[in-house]
């Protein structure tokens, strides 16, 4: 809402400037964006007299101009605006001055001739298009009344009046007219708003004459007034009105359409002016509209409603859609002689609905949205007939048609004074309170410490404790509150079992040198099916905004990969990154879908760069295993962690597994697919996916103490050479099976294959740990216990023990 | 006393005396060892001169001749020691390394701002006697608004475009709604509710350097019988203080959120200029750095509390913006590029 400082010191005392004002109500009630004049940066701008106008001798296009500008002499300016006659009041940026787009303005010849100056119009001072009266669009802007020559155009147009940009929050509507303005103002200085209401009066035809009007839903339009004037003239508004609409943003039409604007603009209350004789009957029904009835609205687009639009009509077919937008056809014209205003209160719904369904979002729709002042109803219709006879010549008929009506009494809120205290945590007495809400002309009523409130209807927002709580807080001052911890009993802060996992994980891949990054959890529906432990359902935003983020991820590595690609593409090569973050699976058969916290990572490129005293380590498949087995041995699982391995098209087919723990899938890990890998663009890369929740849910090990070993433990070195074939995992786990109670520790030290063994053989080398806790191990023992795994390793395998 | 014998020794003394002094190798001071302590040494062969001495000198010889044993004994020692620990350090020395060349490369992580700022709110809150609560980020409209006392069609929805799933089903525009859904189960006989819940929210906003359309939020909740705007005013203090810094000072606007009133929204002095007014703070020497208020009464009732006797307040303040201001990030966007020479810069601090 931009407010007219100038304005607004008609209508309330502003003691300070709109500098202040700006802060300081910024602090009490509504926040105020910026103060802006829309002369700002421009000058030597003058009021002119055009004395006379002859042909440029070289140019048919120019005019050359005599202007008095109250100086001695009259100034010659060469004027290119087809309008330029003598006798007009216009405006004149003289030599050195500065107009719109800080263009300097400078004495000059045009076609050889001297022009000592520039005759202006609005859009050269800065106004838009739809800012400056239509008339003018191709000339130079004349001023309909007699103005001094060389006297300030700036002020003379109201550009140097301060503009502030008032930020209404929803709850306070009652500031989208400047009367609720003046009123926030004034309660903000303790000052009451002076309206200086005139009555209007009636001098024409009883209004039955003219028109009947009905409401067939009164819950569509609670209220709905019209009043009619009659053998207006349609004409350019005086300076004064314009000026207020323009400083408004509002582009100045005619005498009839700026006077709903400015009534809007000053009581709230959106208007709507009919051409009578237009309306092809005498009467008006308010209705649903049928479904496909057609409707041209003033903006020249054709409509095809629908029962949940409300319209106007005339009795028949619509002539305007309530509250958003009035018909083509029974628009104010030049030849319009009878005028029909409606001022009214429509179902903020409905009105919300059908400028949302039409794209027609206005003030108007805007204000009807968020309701108005029932009080002001009928104020600002008697205002606007008033406005519109007096600057129409104009009479404005005898009475008012009243199809519906809501009545205008104040709401009676109750409060306690302890109840004030006991929510701000102030010691504020009767008085305090009672002054309080005397400056927001509230009627206040108070015995014992309780105060009956009387809210005026222009205060709509207000119906409970803590709305008038908030006023009394505001305008008591936030700076004046204390500032206090909260006491209560003692309660226990403390992290979830789930949040104080999901942080250890984070330090410790920290640790073991990822860096966290966050992605997006929306994505691409490829991006989403990718790098999935089990299969899951697709999840769609409805109207995303892009392609790019439209469906929910089901995996954390996808946005990995997106980050590596970003890295690589800015030559940084060397990543080892991880998330923690929700993914989003469906079942079928679910509209909504899961979400379950994962951990995964993804690195590339080398994990050591060489140095002059290291070498190089290059990223594989063992050291993000090592990553994930540290992460994995944290959680103490009960059971073992299997590696299985897998085939899928997003992960390299031999260097991949599922990571298993019992049958269920907990983990990814491998090289991302080469032909993946390529896809986007990044380079060799490994991954592993981690579901948090599931390890969270595992059985885990109990933490017991036991004591350092007492007896020496005596060691045994096995090659075992088996078919290429079998894996680690099997011989281990022989070696397990049999190794006995005094076996501790099975540790493989050497893989190799080549040369030295048969083809389509290998060797793995395993240091074995024996130890007994009691005493210490004989000779016999260890040899027993190793023949054992020896003789299983043979038959079982086919191990040849080297 | 025999002055040839006395004279000899003597000499024999002082001429062993040099040669220890002049030896500088461990062999040859070894050799002089043997050769002067050993059986063929020349103090034995003056000592043979005792027996044509007089009874009475005899011992007198021999305890001189012991005594200048002693002491090349003792001068041996004292050369031997010397030129070991010459070796030593010597071997020392030739081991000498540049200790200004680089150390090893160590792998260090760093955690991602966000985080940071995120955990180092969590713990104050923790410290405070807060829990920490999370919510579904898919979340449904009955708790994202109608719940806060938003109902379909009310203005308020235009301030936040949300991305929806279904008619019921969206991504949680705020995580406001965890306050419903912990206020909903709350058992206030067991004490009041203290809650944090930090998370991502999402908007349905192109993204810019200003706008993402993910991004995230802490939210807070207080409520108990007792719990006034001014506990707000100074829970709020002592965050701002903790995050910004000592000196920081709070000061509240009025402001609209359909879930709080009074609502307000919250400056801190700016840390930059330290309210002297700078382009950080656009000259008026305040940041906005969150909204908050009291619980609306229709929010409490809607969860089944009874807000005649429970209220307190609520606040929502936004990880990114609180990093893009303390570290003068200019684009959200870097938060979620996943840039490492961006990520790594933030080590954590404390």
């Amino acid at each position: 809402m931009d407010v007219s400082y100038d304005w607004l010191k008609e209508l309330v005392d502003v003691p300070v400037s709109p500098e202040e004002l700006m802060d300081k109500v910024s602090r009490t009630g509504i926040e105020v964006d910026s103060v802006h004049r829309l002369g700002d940066g421009l000058k030597k701008i003058v009021i002119g007299h055009v004395e006379s106008v002859k042909p440029h001798p070289d140019a048919d296009h120019l005019r050359i101009t005599m202007v008095d500008t109250g100086e001695d002499e009259l100034r010659q300016i060469v004027c290119g605006a087809p309008n330029v006659a003598a006798g007009q009041t216009v405006i004149v940026a003289l030599p050195g001055a500065r107009i719109g787009d800080n263009v300097k303005i400078k004495r000059g010849k045009m076609r050889g001739v001297v022009s000592d100056g520039m005759l202006c119009a609005l859009q050269e001072l800065g106004f838009s298009n739809d800012l400056a009266p239509k008339a003018y669009d191709d000339g130079i802007y004349v001023f309909d009344e007699a103005l001094k020559p060389g006297s300030d155009a700036l002020a003379a147009l109201g550009m140097e009046d301060a503009v502030l940009d008032f930020e209404i929050t929803p709850n306070r509507a009652d500031a989208l007219g400047m009367r609720g303005v003046a009123w926030e103002v004034g309660a903000t200085y303790g000052n009451k708003p002076h309206f200086n209401d005139q009555p209007v009066v009636e001098t024409g035809k009883p209004i039955a004459d003219y028109l009947s009007a009905k409401v067939a839903d009164t819950n569509d339009a609670p209220a709905y007034q019209m009043r009619v004037v009659d053998n207006i003239t349609i004409k350019d508004s005086p300076l004064w009105l314009q000026r207020r609409l323009w400083n408004a943003g509002v582009r100045p039409i005619n005498n009839i359409v700026d006077v709903t604007n400015l009534i809007m603009l000053g009581y709230g209350q959106p208007l709507h002016a009919f051409d009578y004789a237009q309306l092809g009957s005498k009467e008006i029904l308010v209705r649903r509209a049928h479904a496909g009835e057609p409707l041209t609205t003033l903006d020249g687009n054709e409509h095809e409603l629908t029962t949940e639009d409300i319209v106007i009509t005339n009795g028949e077919k619509p002539v305007a859609l309530a509250g958003v937008m009035g018909g083509l056809d029974s628009e104010i014209t030049a030849k319009t002689q009878t005028v029909v205003i409606e001022s009214a209160m429509f179902a903020p719904t409905p009105i919300r609905k059908t400028a949302l369904r039409y794209n027609l979002r206005s003030q108007a729709s805007a204000r009807f949205e968020k309701g108005v002042d029932v009080g002001s109803i009928n104020l600002a219709l008697d205002e606007a007939a008033r406005l519109m006879a007096e600057l129409g010549d104009g009479e404005v008929a005898t009475g008012t048609l009243s199809a519906s009506q809501v009545p205008a009494d104040p709401e009676e809120v109750d409060i306690s004074l302890d109840r004030i205290n006991h929510v701000l945590g102030t010691q504020l007495d009767e008085a305090t309170v009672t002054a309080l809400l005397d400056r927001l002309g509230f009627g206040v009523t108070v015995a014992d410490g309780l105060f009956a409130v009387s809210v005026p209807t222009r205060r709509w927002d207000i119906h409970i404790e803590a709305d008038l709580i908030e006023e009394i807080a505001r305008l008591y001052g936030y700076d004046n509150l204390p500032s206090t911890l909260p006491t209560t009993t003692m309660t226990v802060g403390e992290f979830t079992p789930m949040q104080a996992r999901r942080k250890r994980s984070r330090k410790l891949l920290e640790g073991l040198g990822l860096t966290q990054i966050i992605s997006y959890s929306l994505t691409t529906a490829a991006k989403a099916n990718a790098f999935q432990l089990e299969p899951s359902e697709e999840t769609h935003v409805a109207w995303a905004m892009t392609a790019d983020h439209e469906t929910l991820r089901r995996n954390l590595v996808s946005g990995l990969v997106d980050a590596v690609a970003y890295n690589v593409a800015r030559k940084q090569t060397d990543l080892a990154l991880y998330e923690q973050g929700r993914i989003f699976p469906r079942s079928a058969g679910h509209t909504q879908p899961a979400e379950k916290e994962y951990i995964a990572g993804a690195l590339t490129g080398n994990v050591i760069q060489k140095s002059w005293h290291q070498a190089a380590k290059p990223v594989d498949f063992y050291y993000v295993k090592g990553i994930v087995e540290t992460l994995l041995a944290d959680f103490r699982l009960e059971q073992p962690v299997q590696y299985v391995p897998t085939k899928r098209p997003d992960l390299h087919p031999g260097q991949s597994a599922q990571i298993m723990l019992g049958d269920e899938v907990v983990g990814l890990i491998g090289r991302v697919h080469p032909r993946y890998e390529q896809d986007q663009s990044i380079p060799e890369t490994y991954i592993f996916e981690l579901n948090l929740e599931a390890l969270m849910l595992a059985d885990r090990s109990e933490m017991t103490a036991t004591p350092a070993p007492k007896f020496p433990s005596v060691t045994r070195d096995i090659a075992v050479q088996v078919a290429t074939s079998v894996a680690n995992a099997e011989i281990e786990a022989i070696i397990a099976a049999n190794g006995g109670k005094f076996l501790r520790d099975t540790r493989l030290f050497d893989v190799y294959s080549g040369v030295k063994v048969a083809p389509g053989q290998k060797s793995l080398a395993y240091t074995l740990t024996y130890r007994r806790d009691d005493q210490t191990l004989t000779e016999d023992e260890v040899n027993n216990a190793f023949a054992k795994i020896v003789a299983a390793l043979e038959t079982q395998v086919g191990a040849q023990i080297r | 006393m025999s002055m040839d014998l006395k004279t000899r020794l003597e000499q024999l003394r002082e001429e062993n005396q040099k040669r220890i002094k002049e030896t500088t190798d461990l062999d040859a001071l070894n050799q002089i060892r043997v050769n002067l302590l050993g059986k063929k040494s020349p103090i034995t062969e003056v000592l043979r001169g005792l027996k044509n001495l007089d009874q009475d000198e005899r011992p007198k010889v021999g305890a001189f001749a012991n005594q200048i044993k002693a002491d090349l004994q003792a001068n041996l020692q004292t050369r031997r020691e010397a030129l070991e620990q010459a070796a030593i350090d010597a071997k020392l020395e030739s081991e000498t390394i540049d200790v200004t060349l680089p150390g090893d490369q160590m792998q260090e992580g760093t955690p991602h701002i966000l985080d940071q700022i995120m955990d180092d709110i969590e713990e104050f809150f923790i410290g405070q006697g807060y829990q920490v609560v999370d919510g579904p980020e898919v979340e449904e409209d009955h708790y994202n608004f109608e719940m806060l006392n938003i109902p379909k069609n009310h203005p308020a929805r235009d301030m936040q475009d949300t991305f929806y799933i279904d008619d019921q089903l969206l991504m949680r525009s705020q995580t406001s709604p965890v306050q419903a859904r912990t206020l909903e189960v709350h058992d206030f006989s067991k004490g009041p509710l203290k809650m944090i819940s930090p998370g991502r929210v999402y908007r349905r906003d192109t993204d810019d350097a200003t706008h993402s359309h993910q991004f995230h939020q802490v939210e807070g909740l207080v409520i108990d019988k007792h719990i006034t705007m001014a506990d707000l005013k100074g829970t709020l203090l002592t965050l701002a203080q903790h995050v910004f810094g000592a000196d920081r000072k709070i000061r509240l606007r009025p402001s609209y959120f359909p879930f709080t009133e009074p609502s307000v929204e919250v400056d801190v002095s700016c840390f930059r200029c330290n309210g002297k007014g700078c382009a950080i703070c656009k000259y008026s020497g305040w940041i906005e750095v969150l909204g908050a208020g009291m619980v609306h009464p229709n929010v409490l009732t809607n969860a089944g509390v009874d807000a005649d006797v429970y209220g307190g307040f609520a606040f929502g303040l936004g990880p990114d913006r609180f990093a893009m201001l303390k570290y003068g990030i200019d684009d959200i966007r870097s938060f979620y590029q996943g840039d490492l020479r961006f990520l790594t810069q933030f080590k954590e601090e404390g």
